[in-house]
Formats: structure tokens, C-alpha cells, sequence
């Protein structure tokens, strides 16, 4: 498809019918993502507040960000934070679920279905709600540390700065389900030929894994890595409904911290100019991600992963 | 012998069994909670099981708030759930046929464009999406929760692609030769064909659309519009009421569509998963 050669072979049938069937697509596209994005640009340049025109000021919004605003450091901090610690322990946690349930037995694909159920629930609004309870002073967590050990802890987990960001960390860890499902099938696809030649060199369980296993699922865990890691990086049901931010705004994740900005208070051009700065951190971190792959992701299989594309 | 290997097999079931007990219990004391009377949920919280069992939670919290019943609130969210998955699974079945099977200029630059926008966080756009819809004046109606969807969802462009390129070209030359275009190829042997990626995407996107939260949060402002999960978030609001026996049992509620279609579709969704490689 790369050559340029081949464009003169493309009928003139097929060159209409072609862009007639992803003109849904390439209409949504424009419409829906590249005009807002450009348009978030410009207004990051405004003061806009949506009752009056935007207002060019230059960078001053930019200027303000970074030099006036500590709640724009706090947020960063904490969904850095949030993101660097729990995509990479869900990761881990979810390769190590992956590898006890390996083999296929009845009971194992129960297990599977079971801990996948975190995944499929754990980012509704209910879950939060129900997640914030168990951390609150009087809820579910206390009192059964309570009951086990007669003490009499009444500490809220959510109030409490060195606690609070990890309550948020946990229900994301807690989601490890999908992951797991992801990793059981790029499991399946590593050649059974290789444990065996393995086998027949000597080779123990723990090498297998770090020369075999690990290798031949990089490209996957490469894939995931970034995917989570981009949601990670915007997470907004966690920080605004189970820790609502507490304590003193400490776990106001960027996301929401950019939705008050822009739609509690209207100030829409600031609001821009946080976006636009965490789209060029996130693709950043993902582009530094992609250049780190050459080093450790293992290609021959990248290749037959993707498709023939 | 024998015995080591029998001891091993139930040490390792017992573990994988308190393993899904552990993780599932924030889910069980949520849902036994809601069988307790408000006071008790977080008096006898250590115990699982409520002492006594307590039914008017449902019907209690079905009222709502502000007169607005929980009816309402399913009823708006099934409304928008099923348009927006209905435009989701056709365009996108559409568009997948474009890329997989006709061959033209800038179809590999378009399909670059679909992967990087895959990649891209709806809050990234959410502001200046929000302006355009304003300067529609679809803000406070379901149009922006709506419309978006039937112009292509890049996950499941994806991985209809994916699912057509392994369907065998010979059909579509048969039918080319006997004088079929392409969207006659389209219609009548490929998309009874690519039912099973289909039925994976409708699900996907009924989860995602019945849990999305954000944008419902920014386009909807009127009570009697909300979808459930906005309600739920109002109804739990510590400022307005300490219903937390309703509370509970609206979110046991707001649950149960997503567990039945785990439950009656649970193939086709870990099958999603494993071929796709990835979910959102």
C-alpha cells in the first residue's frame, strides 16, 4: 500500500467506493477531533469564558499555569503519581494472575470469569460511590481491621494525605482482570516448541519464564503499557466521586482539575491551555515509550502480531 | 508421591479461591449492604451479612430525588445506550469495509489517523467539543451523546478490520465476477459474516456507554434528563441526603445490566479482549 507506484492501479471504482465507505469516519474525524483540538489551540491562547468572545492574550495563560498556579502542580503530581505506580503494579499483577491460570481446566476458566469482574464494573460512578464508603472513617475497611484486632481505629483513608491517592491506586490495581485476559491469550500464542527445546536444555521453570514467557509477550505488554498508561494519565471517575479531591485537593487529578477550570468556573481558555500542556506530556511519555521499544520489546513476534499491516 | 501432588492441586485452589473472595467482596458487601437498613450498613459493616434483612431499600430508593424516580433515569439511559450502539456497530462495520477491502489513496494515511485517534482521551477534546455542541445548542439534550457515535468508533473500526481480513478474499471475487459492487459485497457477504465482531462491539460499547459518566456530566444540566450514572452520583451527594440503604440499592441496580451481558455474552467479550489485544 506504501509504494507509489501502485496508485495508478487502484481503479477509479474502487478509489470512489473506498472513500465513500470511510467517509463516515474521516467526516467524524475532522469534525468531532481535529477541529476541536485546533480550536482548543487558539483558545488556549484567550480568555474565554463562554458568555463573553474569547480574548487573545498571548501566552499569558501558559505563563500563569506554570508560574501562578499551585494547584496545577499539585494535580500533576498526583496523577503522575497515580499513573507511574498503579498501571505498572496492574501490569505485573495481572501477568502474575495470568501465569497461575494457565493451564485449562474447568475451574481456572471460573477463575478467569471471576476476577474479570472488577474490570467490567470498576469504573462506573456505583463502584466509586461504593469504593469511597469502604475508606471513609466509619466504613467497611476500619471496622473489619476493628473487629479482627479489638482496636479502635476511626482514621478516614481518604482524608488522610499519605493514604488518600492510594485508595485510587487500588481500584485500579484492583481492575488487573482485562490485563490478565490479554496476557492468558498472547500466553497462548507463545510456539509450545520453545518450552520444549527449554525442556530438553535443562532450563528451570524461573528461566523459562524470564527467557521465554517474558520476551515473547513484550509486544503485548508494550501495547498495554501505553493504552493504560494514556488513561492513566486522564483519569476522572476515580479522583471526582471516590476522593472528590480530598484531602485539600491533593488527589484533583488533571482531568477534573481541567473540567472545574473550564466548566465550575468558565475561565474555557485556561482550561485549553491545561489540556494542550497534558496532550503534548502524554504524547511525551508515549513517543520516549515507543523509542524505548527498540530495546526491549521483542519484534519477530511484533511483526506476526500486527496483522500483515 | 501422590500425596504431595494432591496436597499442591487443593493449596492451589484454596488460593485462587480466597483470591476471588477477596476481590469480590467490596461487590458483596455492596450488595448485601443493600439488603440493610441505612443505620446498619455502617454499624455492623464487618459483617457480610445483614442480621436482618431489609427490603424497602429498593422500592425507597427507586423514588429518586426531586421527584424524579429511578424510573426515568434507566429509562433516558437505555434511550441513549442503544442509539449511540446502534451507530457505533454500523458505522463502524461501514468504515471497517472501506479499509480492509477496497484498495485506494490515502487509505493507509486514514488508518494511521483512526490508531492515533484510538489513542486519544476524550478529555483532551472535551472543551472545545463542548463549545461546538454549544454552538449547536444541543447542550442539555442527549445529541452529544448521541450523534459522535455514528460517524465510526476507531476501537471497533479496528476490530472489524481485523475480523474481515481474516475472512477468505475468494468470496468477494465470486461475487465481483458475478457482477456484485461493493456495496452489495458489503451488505450481503460480508456483514452476515462478521456478525460474531459485531455482537462483540454492541457490547462493548453498551458497557461503555451505560458506565461513561464524563460527558453525560458535561451535557446533560436537567434532573429529568439524567442517565444513571449521573443520578447516582447527585443521589449520593453527602450535602443532599444520608439515604445510604437507597444508595446502595440504586447502585446494585445500575449494575445489573452489565452483568447480564457478561453473564449470556461472556465468550464473545473475553474473545474481544484476546483478539484485540487491548481494552479501553
Amino acid at each position: 500500500m506504501k509504494k507509489r507506484g501502485n496508485v495508478r492501479k487502484y481503479t477509479r471504482r474502487d478509489q470512489i467506493a473506498g472513500h465513500i465507505f470511510i467517509s463516515p469516519f474521516i467526516l467524524g474525524f475532522l469534525i468531532f477531533t481535529i477541529v476541536p483540538i485546533l480550536s482548543s489551540l487558539y483558545y488556549s491562547f484567550t480568555d474565554y469564558s463562554i458568555l463573553k468572545a474569547p480574548k487573545y492574550i498571548g501566552l499569558d495563560n501558559y505563563i500563569y499555569m506554570l508560574t501562578k498556579d499551585p494547584q496545577f502542580y499539585v494535580s500533576l503530581k498526583a496523577t503522575l503519581m497515580y499513573a507511574m505506580v498503579s498501571v505498572p503494579l496492574k501490569l505485573m499483577f495481572a501477568l502474575m494472575v495470568a501465569m497461575l491460570l494457565k493451564t485449562t481446566s474447568k475451574l481456572t476458566v471460573l477463575y478467569r470469569a471471576l476476577y474479570y469482574l472488577p474490570s467490567l464494573v470498576g469504573s462506573t460512578v456505583a463502584i466509586a460511590v461504593v469504593w469511597r464508603t469502604m475508606f471513609i472513617s466509619e466504613g467497611l475497611l476500619n471496622s473489619i481491621i476493628n473487629r479482627i484486632f479489638g482496636t479502635n481505629i476511626d482514621i478516614s483513608w481518604i482524608g488522610n494525605p499519605n493514604t488518600a491517592i492510594w485508595t485510587l491506586i487500588l481500584l485500579t490495581v484492583w481492575q488487573y482482570g482485562s490485563s490478565m485476559l490479554i496476557f492468558l491469550s498472547g500466553l497462548k500464542a507463545v510456539p509450545t516448541t520453545l518450552y520444549e527445546a527449554a525442556d530438553i536444555d535443562g532450563a528451570s521453570p524461573v528461566q523459562q519464564f524470564f527467557r521465554i514467557t517474558l520476551p515473547m509477550l513484550t509486544p503485548v505488554l508494550f501495547f498495554n503499557l501505553i493504552m493504560q498508561l494514556i488513561n492513566g494519565f486522564m483519569s476522572f471517575t476515580q479522583s471526582y466521586v471516590v476522593t472528590q479531591g480530598e484531602p485539600m485537593n491533593l488527589t484533583m487529578f488533571s482531568a477534573v482539575y481541567i473540567y472545574k477550570t473550564s466548566f465550575s468556573f468558565r475561565r474555557m481558555g485556561y482550561g485549553s491551555a491545561m489540556a494542550w500542556f497534558m496532550l503534548i506530556a502524554v504524547s511525551l511519555i508515549t513517543s520516549l515509550l515507543f523509542m524505548s521499544s527498540k530495546y526491549w520489546v521483542f519484534h519477530e513476534t511484533d511483526m506476526r502480531s500486527k496483522n500483515g499491516k | 508421591m501422590v500425596n504431595r501432588k494432591h496436597f499442591r492441586k487443593v493449596a492451589y485452589h484454596l488460593f485462587c479461591f480466597l483470591l476471588a473472595l477477596f476481590m469480590l467482596y467490596p461487590m458483596l458487601w455492596m450488595f448485601f449492604s443493600s439488603f440493610k437498613s441505612s443505620e446498619a450498613i455502617f454499624t455492623t459493616a464487618s459483617s457480610l451479612f445483614p442480621s436482618e434483612w431489609v427490603f424497602s431499600n429498593y422500592p425507597e430508593g427507586w423514588k429518586g430525588f426531586g421527584g424524579i424516580s429511578f424510573s426515568t433515569f434507566f429509562s433516558n439511559t437505555f434511550y441513549v445506550v442503544i442509539l449511540a450502539t446502534l451507530g457505533a456497530v454500523v458505522s463502524s462495520s461501514f468504515v471497517a469495509y472501506g479499509f480492509a477491502r477496497i484498495r485506494f489513496t490515502g487509505s493507509g494515511f486514514w488508518f494511521a489517523c483512526m490508531m492515533l485517534s484510538l489513542m486519544l482521551p476524550f478529555q483532551i477534546v472535551m472543551i472545545p467539543q463542548f463549545l461546538l455542541f454549544n454552538s449547536f445548542g444541543w447542550i442539555g439534550t442527549y445529541l452529544p451523546l448521541i450523534v459522535p457515535f455514528w460517524f465510526g468508533q476507531p476501537f471497533f473500526i479496528f476490530l472489524d478490520v481485523q475480523f474481515i481480513r481474516g475472512l477468505p478474499i475468494d468470496l468477494d471475487e465470486s461475487a465481483r465476477i458475478d457482477g456484485c459492487g461493493h456495496f452489495r459485497i458489503f451488505m450481503y457477504i460480508i456483514l452476515p459474516l462478521i456478525v460474531p465482531a459485531l455482537v462483540t462491539g454492541g457490547i462493548f460499547s453498551f458497557i461503555w456507554r451505560w458506565e461513561d459518566f464524563v460527558a453525560p456530566l458535561i451535557y446533560l444540566n436537567k434532573p429529568s434528563k439524567y442517565v444513571i450514572s449521573l443520578a447516582l452520583k447527585n443521589f449520593s451527594d453527602p450535602s443532599s441526603m444520608s439515604n445510604w440503604g437507597g444508595m446502595f440499592a440504586m447502585s446494585v441496580l445500575s449494575l445489573v445490566p452489565a452483568f447480564v451481558i457478561y453473564i449470556v455474552f461472556q465468550k464473545y467479550l473475553v474473545e474481544g479482549i484476546a483478539t484485540s489485544g487491548m481494552k479501553v
